[in-house]
């Protein structure tokens, strides 16, 4: 059996700057700014395009294998 | 880049005409550089009064710019700033020097004010170019430090306009919005009013 392994965007509170650019080109509404401090990507919700990754300014949002 | 589009359309996503008509107003008459202040005031109104950043994320004029011309028309290179720039001193320290400017802005507004320094009907870019735009101004139609503050304005928007343009071309779209002083004081408005 084919084991397919997932992608999901983990976003680092550390150097977010919640521009809002990642939730504007999420196609599942997975990315959200928080309370304008900071971005959540909602696991169950995101399919691991990249988007939010490649639009993001400050580099604070990364692809990595879901567990 | 490859262009990369909002998925959905709304009204905000069309007020990067608000930009091209700020400067472009400016160009004719400095005094139309007093709505700068809007751009000012919103995103405080946003952070103090509802605790969001909803200005940078949705209403700012110059964000929809630098998305429209990088990620739509295809401008951008689309590649990550250098690690320093995205840096958190750089950051705060951008913010330091553009409040210091602002403030020398200020400062030279008062002077013409209380008629110590003549009115100078040029912009200056980047702190230091000053440019002669001495046609956007018809003397005496207003109190010269209302002019003086028009120019200072002017000179503000246009300087981190350009900043924001070029590191657009360079890098991501909104790259700007990572130094964006603006941004950085609304998100420790956030985050404190939030008490993260």
């Amino acid at each position: 059996m084919v084991k397919v392994k997932r992608r999901r965007a983990v976003i680092s509170r550390d150097i977010y700057v919640a521009c809002g650019s990642c939730e504007d080109v999420c196609p599942k509404g997975a990315a959200r700014v928080i309370r304008g401090s900071y971005a959540e990507a909602d696991a169950s919700l995101c399919i691991g395009c990249g988007r939010c990754e490649m639009v993001c300014p400050a580099g604070a949002i990364t692809m990595e294998v879901a567990e | 880049m490859k262009p990369i589009q909002p998925i959905k359309k709304n009204w905000y996503h069309y007020l990067w005409i608000w930009s091209v008509f700020y400067f472009a107003m400016g160009f004719f008459n400095i005094l139309f550089a007093w709505l700068g202040l809007i751009s000012f005031c919103l995103p405080f109104i946003f952070a103090f009064g509802y605790g969001t950043k909803d200005f940078c994320n949705r209403y700012c004029d110059r964000g929809q710019l630098l998305r429209v011309l990088g990620g739509q028309v295809g401008l951008s290179k689309g590649v990550l700033m250098p690690s320093w720039i995205r840096s958190s001193w750089f950051r705060y320290g951008f913010l330091a020097f553009f409040m210091t400017m602002f403030g020398q802005m200020l400062y030279t507004t008062y002077l013409v004010a209380s008629g110590i320094k003549e009115l100078s009907e040029t912009v200056t870019l980047f702190w230091s170019i000053r440019v002669p735009w001495e046609w956007a101004y018809t003397a005496g139609s207003v109190e010269p430090w209302q002019a003086q503050f028009a120019f200072g304005l002017y000179s503000l928007m246009l300087t981190s306009a350009i900043i924001g343009i070029v590191l657009m071309l360079l890098y991501k779209p909104r790259s700007w919005c990572a130094v964006c002083p603006m941004g950085t004081m609304t998100q420790m408005i956030c985050k404190l009013r939030n008490k993260e």
